[in-house]
């Protein structure tokens, strides 16, 4: 009997002796497994405020040419027909400020793309010159402004002595 | 471009799903994808310039200033005017860069090293006026084609470099030169390597003055990027786009030069004058050489309010291309009375010239500060828009400030 419960006792010791290995290997491993997914310990690490930071849209393409409040965001050119052959064909050498910043008639227009064509390596814009002409002097065309206009968009403030 | 705040929600529920918050940025940065820092470059930390200053173009890179920005006496990078034609060079090696000096009229061509023009040569240091050509063009009616300047293409930087006319006699130039023509580093936009997006010059006489140089210091420091380092020429009083920048060859030839920008109708107005709107055919259009009398009021910014009885201190500048301010007056009705301003001795030939005034108003109400210079051959700023022209040069109108007396 005494042989027995020796025995007995013994496998229950080293049954609780494994418990103990196995937990303690389990303990280490998930540390370990958690440093490899997370080097910096960033979860213990005080967070940085977030509000931020910028992520970039899953879907590049999504909204690229979004258009808001009548303006095609990424270039500035006012929406209406002809619009993306403008953007197609104007945007790749200069920026599209270059043409948003002057008004010109059909005439000034077409003279623009001509002199562009000649000295600049405009490409030939085929049927698409007369959907750009037409976009340009309807959207960008002149305003009469007289010899001198009043000063505008003053910003009032005082002037301290 | 597409951003969005990264929300609270987000990243917690990255933080639960054990893949670290740096790893979710990387899945979902799409392919390509350049960081907006660079995607997006702000010109302003790029360039080193004030907040204030104004983008007219990103795509060639033009920037203006804002009258009030101008106060300095001598115009420091963070307020001078951007004006470029083609792309800013990169890849910039200083201990290679060559400045060649060949063209029809010298006697044998030459290549200096940096080094061997600053120590060759005797350096000299002149502030000079830069002004763009199409400065004040946003005023011509009808509109003039190309950047939109208001009044803020214009800056007097101190340059320091050596003579252009100890350089050329060191080449040896013959009796049948009669222009110079730079070439210079900058790329065309369209991309293609055999166009160069401007290359123009100044006649032989303007060449040799004393004041034009090959600089390669501005206010005592290198050229900042944008402005041509490391050498630009440097021809004061005249349009700035005869100043090249990232200076590589200067050609010295026996007739006008032919480089782009320097023909058709490129810095030219009218030989006679015109009617607004006029069509002007290339051969009856010429080269603009010295700038015309102008002035800016720098202090106070436009929009001042001050209360009755409180005096109005103003100053500001006044230059006139190859010519000296003689005369600098201010009108507060419009032009019915005109006042003297004090007006100060330029630092050197070609530098603009400083003035103040004094101002009392009558009574309350809305005013306007008008400046007006005259140069040394009696020429002053009109009041209304100078001659039309084709595209929009030399708007030397007289500028003016708002007040509100109350």
């Amino acid at each position: 009997m005494m042989q027995n419960n020796n025995f007995e006792h013994s496998v229950k010791q080293l049954r609780k002796l494994s418990v103990i290995i196995f937990v303690f290997f389990m303990s280490i491993a998930a540390v370990l497994l958690y440093i490899m997914v997370d080097p910096t310990l960033s979860a213990f690490t005080p967070k940085p405020d977030s509000t931020d930071l910028v992520v970039v849209n899953d879907d590049p393409n999504e909204n690229f040419d979004k258009i808001e409040d009548g303006i095609h965001v990424r270039t500035g050119f006012v929406e209406g027909e002809g619009l993306m052959t403008v953007v197609n064909n104007c945007t790749n050498c200069h920026s599209a400020k270059l043409v948003t910043q002057n008004r010109m008639n059909k005439e000034g227009w077409k003279a623009t793309i001509k002199w562009m064509q000649d000295t600049q390596n405009l490409w030939d814009l085929g049927k698409n010159e007369e959907i750009i002409v037409n976009y340009l002097a309807t959207h960008y065309a002149p305003e009469k402004k007289g010899r001198r206009q009043n000063l505008a968009n003053i910003e009032w403030y005082e002037l301290k002595e | 471009m597409n951003r969005r705040k990264f929300n609270n929600y987000l990243s917690l529920a990255a933080m639960g799903s054990i893949i670290g918050t740096p790893i979710v940025f990387g899945k979902k940065l799409p392919a390509g994808y350049i960081p907006l820092g660079l995607q997006d470059p702000d010109p302003f930390s790029m360039f080193k310039k004030d907040k204030e200053m104004v983008v007219l173009n990103d795509k060639p890179w033009n920037m203006e200033a804002q009258a009030h920005l101008l106060d300095d006496k001598i115009t420091p990078n963070k307020y001078m005017f951007i004006r470029n034609n083609g792309k800013i060079p990169t890849a910039i090696d200083v201990n290679s860069w060559k400045l060649i000096i060949d063209g029809e009229s010298v006697n044998q061509k030459k290549t200096y090293s940096l080094n061997e023009l600053k120590s060759k040569f005797k350096q000299y240091t002149y502030q000079l006026t830069l002004e763009c050509g199409g400065n004040g063009r946003s005023e011509f009616n009808p509109p003039a084609k190309g950047n939109q300047w208001t009044i803020g293409a214009v800056a007097c930087a101190n340059w320091t470099g050596v003579r252009l006319k100890d350089v050329l006699e060191d080449v040896g130039i013959k009796s049948d030169a009669v222009y110079i023509g730079y070439h210079a580093a900058d790329t065309h936009l369209s991309g293609d390597p055999t166009k160069e997006p401007i290359s123009r010059g100044v006649p032989i006489a303007k060449a040799l003055q004393e004041e034009t140089l090959i600089a390669f210091k501005m206010n005592g420091e290198a050229i900042p990027l944008a402005h041509g380092y490391p050498l630009r020429l440097v021809c004061g009083g005249w349009p700035a786009s005869a100043s090249g920048k990232w200076l590589t060859s200067i050609s010295v030839r026996n007739k006008v030069h032919d480089g782009p920008k320097m023909v058709g109708s490129s810095y030219r107005v009218p030989c006679k004058p015109v009617a607004p709107g006029e069509k002007v055919d290339d051969e009856d259009m010429c080269i603009i050489e010295s700038m015309p009398v102008k002035s800016l009021i720098t202090y106070p910014k436009t929009g001042a309010t001050i209360k009755t009885g409180q005096q109005l201190s103003i100053r500001g500048h006044a230059w006139a291309g190859e010519l000296e301010v003689t005369k600098m007056e201010y009108s507060i009705d419009f032009g019915s009375t005109w006042k003297k301003c004090d007006l100060a001795m330029a630092s050197n030939r070609l530098a603009w010239q400083h003035f103040k005034a004094s101002i009392r108003f009558p009574e309350k109400g809305y005013y306007e500060v008008w400046a007006r210079a005259t140069d040394s051959q009696s020429n002053s700023q009109p009041m209304v828009l100078p001659g039309w022209n084709p595209k929009g040069y030399l708007n030397n109108a007289c500028h003016r400030i708002a007040v509100k007396v109350v």
